[in-house]
């Protein structure tokens, strides 16, 4: 079934997306500007960004090391504060909630997937996703979970914990842990970045896929150019601005994009 | 949630073992003094109710001394018995006599028994005897007539004798020999917690122990259909005034009252001992939930990204502090109840067998000790939880474990000099405070310390790295690379190191804070005595406190070379209100041992002593406002009234005071206080000092009083100081126990430490350290850990004492530094650092190199 989704063409899935209307936007940053540190030594890691994030697609951040990706995606997510600037998710504005109303707020419309995958060791693979369910009191739809635990391709792993597991497995568990709540939107901080590259390219298309499949709204951080195979738009960032923007792109277009950023 | 923990705790299941075991000795000690207290008091209820199983009444001499204070004990006289028995209630009427200085000496000289239980004499009728439960005749039969004894089956083990064979007895005066015509048993139990029993008839009993025409009590037994209550109310109009008649059952609940004032003694200094292991047990909780959380904090993050509200964190990590307590303290009463069976073992093994009927498992001692077992864990890991709670969960990204930002460290500065200041404040409220109840002043006190060693903890982060630095210095120094790192290990999360060697600093403050106490009381012992008297010789009860027969001091007086021997008599009288020590001597010798520092009157004072005459001490003189000339009225234990009258006052220190707040003439005292026992002291001067030949006539002359001794003044003060030494002993026992579960903290975090450096340490090997160099590094870590705890612990301990010693200073305490005994403290936290790093080491050294680098 993995391959079965890499083997799609490209065009299959952006032609699904109806590229002429403008879908509406789940998240939205305006002028966000993060310093860090104080004085003299103080470093603007992102200045003045503003954007916003369409419903039901795959939207990628990438950059160079330091260019400001991860605290934009931080900020996006409400793991950090912004020094200035908003970000409303779902019409929430987010970078002055207290944290309990933050905590709601990730419950019902944020999921996450990590570069290390983050699973609870002690917790079986079945377990691992349906906590965010736990955590929030709520009900496992039987149903959903099924369809999910199919479309991952965990059907015969639910009971194995994660050190008896592959990291692309394991990704797949975390992936289907971010789902599971249907989250408005989906933040993935380098979800191949720890894996090797063949694994990596498999969970691009499993990304892909809960956007074909479910609608799902999601945000890549990454390095890896193969993630333009997948984004409905990449987004280029450099020294904490959003320099450049390619919709249904390639990696030849990306990676060139890249080497023209390095070089400024 | 709940589940997550529970898993959690699961997966770590010998970290979670090692953090309970904690929390199980203190725990363990708690269940186990309460079993073996039970157990022991049910034993002794039993066997005092069942004593009395066929008695309807009982009557006794009524004694205002409480605590046994006095060695007169009470009696009713014996003409009473004989007016008992006609009452138309009465059945029969028998006399009884029962004393606790009965000693049995064996062929060789030796006293039959343990020196700490009672000697048990008693005096029955041979036809009463037997009728109740209290005496079960073995083999042979009653006493009758002078020359006999029954003696219990115990001792004639103990003694190689039986029926026929010969027992000499100490009673009130010299030995005496009895043929042995019974062995006996007390109701169904053949031991009494070592005391020793012999039992003769009624005549033989009152003229052994000094009782001539008194008995201690006559129990009565009422006719068919005459209840106790209407028995004891026909008995009442015959009581003389210091008599008294109880129902059996008033009696029983009576006997049972005073041994169980002295078990709830005993109960609450063991309980004592536990709170203080229990409070180690949770610094090292505290620290060991610390360190866990810290290394989880991605775990804690990721839970926060995926929903978990910061309440949930909370509940999270108390729940794994409310599952760590439970189990533990269901494995401590598990340990307890083993210990209290190994006790009473032990205590047999001694001699002191505890009688026994079944071991009693109170429902209250499971619940005190689950309650206290969770809550100990509750607060301790409440620290640790907060801190959980302050894991932001950008966490969850970054890379490592990143550790929970702490509050402000200037806050907390702050905070740890505020709790310093409050404590030191409680505790000198406590030292020097005034207090209706010295419970209440113990309790200050106590709550000033615990409060003291928090503050001490927190603040020891803070110099935890100089000091590392200093006691790290010798194993960097000597243990080449791998010391030097050991010392940067343990200065790398100062806070941690910390809190510890915390751990261990209680228990050696506690420990160095006993041992100076004790030096200074030693010492001090023997400065208070040769301040108030000097003599040759000093004649004491071979336990140095027991009072002797008063015909001692005759007969050493009649030996050559004894110049002159002074008998100091003691007892309890009631002035005021309250129970004093009255002493007695002959006034016409007693200046030339004694050295009186008369505030008013003279040595010519005391030839105005006579029958009325008394000295009284400064401090009693001035709290009651007397002088010379003023009338002193006193109550005998008996109820006496005496009208004393102040003749002189006498300045005195208030430790090991020789003298009374009241003194009188012996010949006032002898007419008082009937008991032939009642001389604590006997001085003795000889012609030409101490000489080898009169201290062999002294002994000699002594052949038959075995249960007294002759001692040089020097020795005199030594024995004095060896009673401090074997209570300094118990206490170091005890506290040990405390040092046990900081020695498991220091296993703890060393553990957690190598797991943590794992990648670090398979670097290390990887670029050629050896095992044992890895091993070294390990223990050398764990050797500065416990060299820190010795570095605050001791000088906290001495400064605790420094501060009592101050406290105390009108007893004239000396403040005296054991130094041998804090150089052995060291050497023993430097084993104690050793032992700790067994596991954590080999551990370290068994490390995968090439697993170890993979480690995320």
């Amino acid at each position: 079934m993995q391959t079965q989704i890499e083997s799609e063409p490209r065009v299959s899935y952006s032609s699904r997306r109806d590229s002429e209307l403008v879908p509406r936007s789940v998240v939205q940053a305006r002028n966000l500007t993060r310093r860090f540190g104080r004085g003299e030594t103080s470093v603007d890691a992102l200045r003045d960004v503003s954007l916003d994030v369409p419903a039901g697609r795959l939207t990628a951040i990438m950059g160079p090391s330091g260019s400001g990706k991860s605290t934009l995606m931080h900020i996006l997510a409400g793991l950090d504060r912004p020094t200035s600037g908003t970000v409303e998710i779902d019409g929430t504005e987010i970078t002055t909630l207290d944290d309990t109303p933050l905590t709601k707020l990730r419950r019902e419309h944020v999921g996450f997937i990590f570069q290390f995958f983050n699973l609870l060791p002690m917790l079986t693979a079945r377990e691992n996703i349906v906590l965010p369910l736990e955590i929030a009191g709520e009900k496992v739809e039987a149903a959903w979970l099924e369809q999910l635990v199919g479309s991952v391709g965990l059907a015969e792993r639910l009971s194995h914990r994660p050190a008896e597991m592959s990291g692309g497995q394991q990704q797949r568990v975390a992936i289907a842990r971010s789902l599971i709540t249907r989250p408005t939107v989906l933040f993935a901080d380098e979800p191949t970045g720890n894996l090797d590259s063949m694994t990596g390219g498999d969970i691009l298309a499993l990304l892909r896929h809960s956007v074909d499949a479910f609608d799902q709204t999601i945000v890549m951080v990454t390095h890896d150019a193969r993630a333009a195979t997948v984004a409905d738009r990449v987004l280029f960032l450099a020294d904490g601005q959003i320099v450049k923007q390619l919709t249904d792109t390639t990696p030849e277009e990306v990676h060139l994009a890249i080497s023209e950023l390095g070089k400024e | 949630m709940l589940r997550i923990a529970l898993r959690g705790l699961w997966s770590r299941k010998l970290r979670t073992s090692l953090t309970a075991f904690a929390v199980v000795l203190g725990i363990s000690m708690v269940a186990g003094t309460y079993v073996l207290t039970d157990t022991i008091n049910k034993s002794f209820n039993t066997l005092m109710a069942s004593a009395r199983a066929d008695t309807s009444a009982v009557v006794s001499g009524k004694s205002l001394v409480k605590n046994g204070a006095t060695s007169d004990q009470p009696t009713v006289p014996a003409s009473l018995l004989a007016r008992v028995s006609s009452l138309p209630g009465a059945a029969s009427a028998y006399g009884v006599v029962e004393t606790e200085s009965a000693r049995m000496i064996d062929a060789k000289g030796d006293p039959v028994g343990p020196a700490g239980p009672p000697a048990l004499g008693f005096g029955r009728d041979p036809a009463s005897i037997g009728r109740d439960g209290a005496f079960k005749i073995i083999d042979g039969r009653w006493a009758k007539g002078p020359g006999e004894v029954a003696i219990d089956v115990a001792s004639a083990k103990k003694a190689h004798v039986s029926i026929g064979d010969t027992i000499r007895v100490e009673g009130s005066g010299p030995l005496q020999s009895f043929r042995i015509v019974g062995l006996l048993q007390w109701g169904s139990s053949n031991s009494l917690g070592g005391a020793t029993m012999a039992v003769f008839d009624l005549p033989t009993a009152q003229r052994l122990f000094g009782l001539g025409g008194r008995l201690s009590e006559i129990d009565v037994i009422a006719k068919d259909g005459v209840s106790p209550a209407r028995l004891v109310a026909q008995i009442k109009p015959l009581l003389p005034p210091n008599a008294k008649a109880l129902t059996v059952d008033e009696q029983i609940k009576e006997d049972q009252s005073q041994w169980s004032s002295f078990a709830k003694i005993i109960r609450y200094a063991l309980l004592t001992f536990a709170g203080i292991a229990l409070f180690v047990g949770a610094f090292v909780i505290f620290n060991t939930l610390s360190i866990t959380v810290a290394q989880r904090t991605r775990e804690m993050a990721t839970l926060r990204t995926i929903g978990a509200s910061r309440r949930q964190i909370l509940g999270g990590v108390l729940t794994e502090g409310l599952t760590i307590g439970a189990l533990a303290s269901v494995i401590g009463i598990g340990v307890g109840i083993l210990l209290a069976a190994g006790l009473s073992a032990l205590m047999g093994a001694i001699g002191i067998d505890v009688p026994r009927t079944a071991t009693v498992y109170a429902p209250r001692t499971f619940v005190i000790s689950i309650v206290t077992g969770v809550v100990v864990t509750l607060l301790a890991s409440l620290g640790p939880a907060l801190r959980a709670t302050r894991v932001p969960p950008i966490a969850a990204v970054r890379e490592g474990a990143v550790l929970a930002r702490r509050r402000s460290s200037r806050l907390r500065q702050i905070a740890s000099g505020l709790l310093l200041a409050t404590s030191l404040a409680v505790l000198g409220v406590g030292l020097f405070g005034s207090f209706d109840q010295s419970s209440q002043r113990l309790l200050t006190i106590a709550a000033g310390c615990a409060l003291f060693f928090i503050a001490v903890a927190l603040l020891s982060a803070y110099f935890a790295r100089p000091l590392a630095r200093i006691v790290g210095a010798p194993g960097s120094t000597f243990g080449g690379t791998a010391g030097k790192l050991a010392r940067e290990n343990a200065m790398r999360v100062p806070a941690r190191t910390a809190s510890t060697a915390a751990a261990l600093m209680i228990g050696l403050a506690l420990v160095t804070f006993v041992s100076v106490l004790a030096q200074g009381f030693v010492r001090s012992i023997g400065v208070a005595i040769r301040k108030q008297a000097s003599a040759d010789y000093i004649v004491m009860a071979n336990d140095g406190y027991s009072t002797y027969s008063n015909a001692v001091a005759g007969r050493l007086a009649r030996v050559p070379g004894v110049e002159k021997a002074v008998a100091l008599r003691t007892d309890t009288v009631i002035a005021f209100g309250k129970q004093i020590s009255i002493t007695g001597f002959d006034p016409k010798t007693a200046s030339s041992v004694y050295k009186f520092d008369w505030q008013e009157g003279s040595n010519a004072s005391l030839a105005k002593l006579g029958g009325d005459g008394a000295i009284v001490t400064d401090s009693f003189a001035h709290k009651h406002g007397l002088g010379i000339g003023s009338p002193l009225p006193v109550q005998m234990p008996d109820g006496r009234k005496l009208r004393l009258r102040v003749i002189a006052v006498n300045k005195q220190p208030e430790l090991i005071e020789l003298l009374g707040e009241v003194t009188v003439s012996e010949k006032a005292f002898d007419a008082v206080y009937r008991n032939p026992k009642t001389t604590l002291l006997t001085y003795l001067r000889t012609t030409g000092g101490e000489s080898e030949a009169v201290a062999a006539r002294l002994r000699s002359a002594l052949a038959v009083f075995p249960s007294v001794q002759v001692l040089t003044e020097k020795k005199a003060i030594d024995t004095q100081s060896s009673g401090m030494n074997t209570l300094l002993a118990m206490f170091y026992v005890l506290l040990g126990l405390s040092v046990v579960v900081s020695v498991f903290g220091i296993v703890n975090t060393l553990a957690l430490a190598v797991f943590e450096r794992t990648r670090e340490l398979g670097m290390l090997r990887a670029i050629g350290m050896t095992r044992r160099q890895a091993r070294r590094m390990i223990r050398h870590e764990s050797i500065t850990i416990s060299l820190i705890g010795a570095a605050t612990g001791i000088p906290v301990g001495i400064f605790l004492a420094a501060m009592v010693t101050t406290a105390l200073s009108r007893y004239d305490i000396v403040f005296s530094l054991p130094v041998s005994s804090l150089v052995a403290f060291t050497l023993a936290t430097v084993v104690a650092g050793m032992l700790a790093a067994i596991l954590p080491a080999r551990r370290a050294s068994r490390l995968n190199v090439l697993e170890a680098l993979q480690y995320e």
